[in-house]
């Protein structure tokens, strides 16, 4: 049986980015998710799996190699924290217009600005309503564990490739630094020239063979028409998305008269404020989105027609994902939003009070 | 079982550390455990504590506002986290340090000298592992045994000729835990 290790998140998305057989990982560190870039330099995985591991000057210039290698095919990680992700952004909507494959790690810190290095989930709008310009989406996975950490790196990749999209794993600072116990899957070999080529040759810069057409990998086509059969073609992606990848996890929903919506860090706490509330009899369930985008918009939805009366959204942010609850409940029963700001993590019990004050009453 | 403890004191305490090993040591025991460190600014103004759990069940929230038990090492500590621990819970504490011990009459108090004993043993760095002895003995979640192998997976190996000596530290807390009241 495989080892249990006890890490930290951060360090878990490292072990499982070399295990999974990136190509490369280019970053730049800032807390709270140095420990990603640590963990990687100590590891010197350019002796083993042969992975390269490159500090840039910068994040623009880690994001800007992330382009040029993920360009030619190869899976490539880079990890910022929120102020290190507004960085990225102009990168992140090129690599989507280019339809490059790659997959982004943000542990959220309180913002606006440099903010602080305490955990927050105000990136969300940045993640799934855009942030970089132009109509484009990424999809977004939310880890809740440590194990998830490690996890998604391989679902991120999987994802990535299939849409040749950008994948962002939008975790923060509770999981990025907390320990738990993981579990590793085998190390898997990187792509050969060889495999690569067969399975990325159709698009990437692999080098030109005489049987083929040049392959161009350019966010840019001055031709307007060009340019709205390519949105349409982006806009397909993100429907097959929709249909395809939506996952979450429920908490005793079934009989539920009300229910906590919460994703990441602030879902393990809804977990304890749930208990909590089933202990005073109350009939609460606990939504847990685990992408992003897509939403699980429909599941919410059933919860209505079923007849839940209130829906709370537990986020550390001011509220965002509130709205897209709001938009999937569309109305047909009370949602409110709690959460604290600036790196303040709310405790259960606040959480249970929210929920008893806002809903209940 | 579920254990919800908070660990507080300065930096360089080996706080962390102490958090690292009861987890590990959960580990060996087949239990869930999760280990959360402060680490913003309270932690660069020379504090530190993490919050550990170790319990049957899938842990829920890594992040609490009330605890079972309590190891506070420093005032600061102290005036932060005696008021969150639960009512009937534990709150060990050294009294190196202490201009204001605690006043709370619905919890149980013990007193460990820490750093007194750790320079009779002639090595001030088995201070943490003294309290951790204290607190097993008032608590034991975990069993001695998976202590020592929980030693030897957080430690580095050129460490492990250590692990006697961090034991007979344990034992010195074990020994030395002073009841100031019990309910």
């Amino acid at each position: 049986m495989a080892e249990v290790k006890l890490m930290k998140g951060n360090e878990a998305f490292a072990e499982a980015a070399i295990r999974v057989g990136a190509d490369a990982y280019f970053g730049y560190p800032i807390t709270p998710q140095s420990e990603v870039i640590e963990y990687l330099m100590t590891a010197q995985p350019h002796l083993t799996t042969g992975m390269v591991v490159l500090q840039a000057e910068s994040e623009v210039a880690a994001i800007n190699m992330v382009y040029g290698a993920a360009g030619a095919g190869k899976k490539v990680l880079t990890s910022s924290s929120s102020p290190g992700i507004s960085l990225k952004l102009e990168g992140i909507s090129y690599m989507a217009g280019a339809e490059l494959p790659a997959v982004i790690l943000n542990v959220v810190r309180g913002g606006p600005g440099l903010g602080t290095i305490q955990p927050s989930q105000a990136d969300y709008f940045q993640a799934v309503k855009g942030g970089g310009h132009g109509d484009y989406k990424m999809l977004v996975l939310a880890p809740s564990s440590v194990q998830e950490m490690a996890d998604f790196v391989e679902d991120a990749f999987d994802a990535a490739f299939k849409y040749r999209n950008p994948v962002m794993i939008l975790s923060d600072g509770v999981i990025g630094q907390m320990m738990e116990k993981v579990i590793f899957k085998e190390q898997k070999d990187r792509w050969t020239e060889k495999e690569l080529i067969e399975i990325n040759g159709s698009w990437a810069t692999t080098g030109k063979t005489p049987d083929r057409e040049r392959n161009v990998i350019t966010s840019l086509d001055l031709d307007s028409h060009k340019m709205e059969l390519h949105n349409h073609k982006l806009q397909a992606k993100y429907k097959q998305m929709e249909e395809e990848e939506v996952r979450y996890e429920e908490f005793m929903c079934d009989d539920a008269d009300y229910i906590m919506v919460a994703y990441g860090s602030s879902a393990r706490i809804a977990q304890k404020t749930l208990n909590k509330a089933r202990a005073k009899g109350i009939k609460v369930g606990l939504l847990r989105p685990i992408t992003l985008f897509p939403y699980p918009t429909k599941v919410i939805h059933k919860y209505t027609e079923r007849g839940v009366k209130g829906f709370l959204s537990v986020e550390m942010s001011a509220g965002q994902m509130v709205e897209d609850v709001r938009l999937a409940v569309n109305g047909k029963a009370k949602v409110e939003h709690f959460g604290r700001n600036g790196g303040i993590i709310p405790s259960p019990t606040e959480v249970l009070d929210a929920l008893e004050n806002q809903i209940i009453k | 079982m579920t254990e919800e403890l908070i660990i507080a004191g300065f930096g360089g305490q080996g706080v962390l550390s102490m958090g690292k090993i009861l987890a590990y040591s959960g580990i060996m025991q087949d239990q869930e455990v999760s280990w959360m460190p402060s680490y913003g600014p309270e932690m660069r103004g020379g504090t530190a504590n993490v919050t550990v759990i170790v319990s049957d069940e899938r842990v829920s929230s890594p992040v609490l506002n009330e605890f079972d038990s309590a190891i506070i090492l420093n005032q600061q500590s102290m005036d932060k986290f005696e008021e969150q621990v639960k009512p009937g819970g534990v709150l060990l504490y050294d009294p190196n340090g202490i201009i204001n011990p605690p006043t709370r009459k619905d919890i149980n108090i013990y007193t460990i000298e820490g750093s007194k004993l750790s320079r009779e043993m002639g090595n001030t760095k088995t201070f943490n592992m003294i309290v951790f002895g204290a607190y097993l003995k008032i608590k034991p979640v975990v069993k001695l045994e998976n202590v020592v192998l929980g030693l030897k997976k957080s430690l580095n190996e050129r460490y492990h000729h250590l692990i006697p000596l961090n034991e007979d530290a344990i034992k010195m807390g074990q020994e030395n835990v002073v009841s100031i009241l019990e309910l």
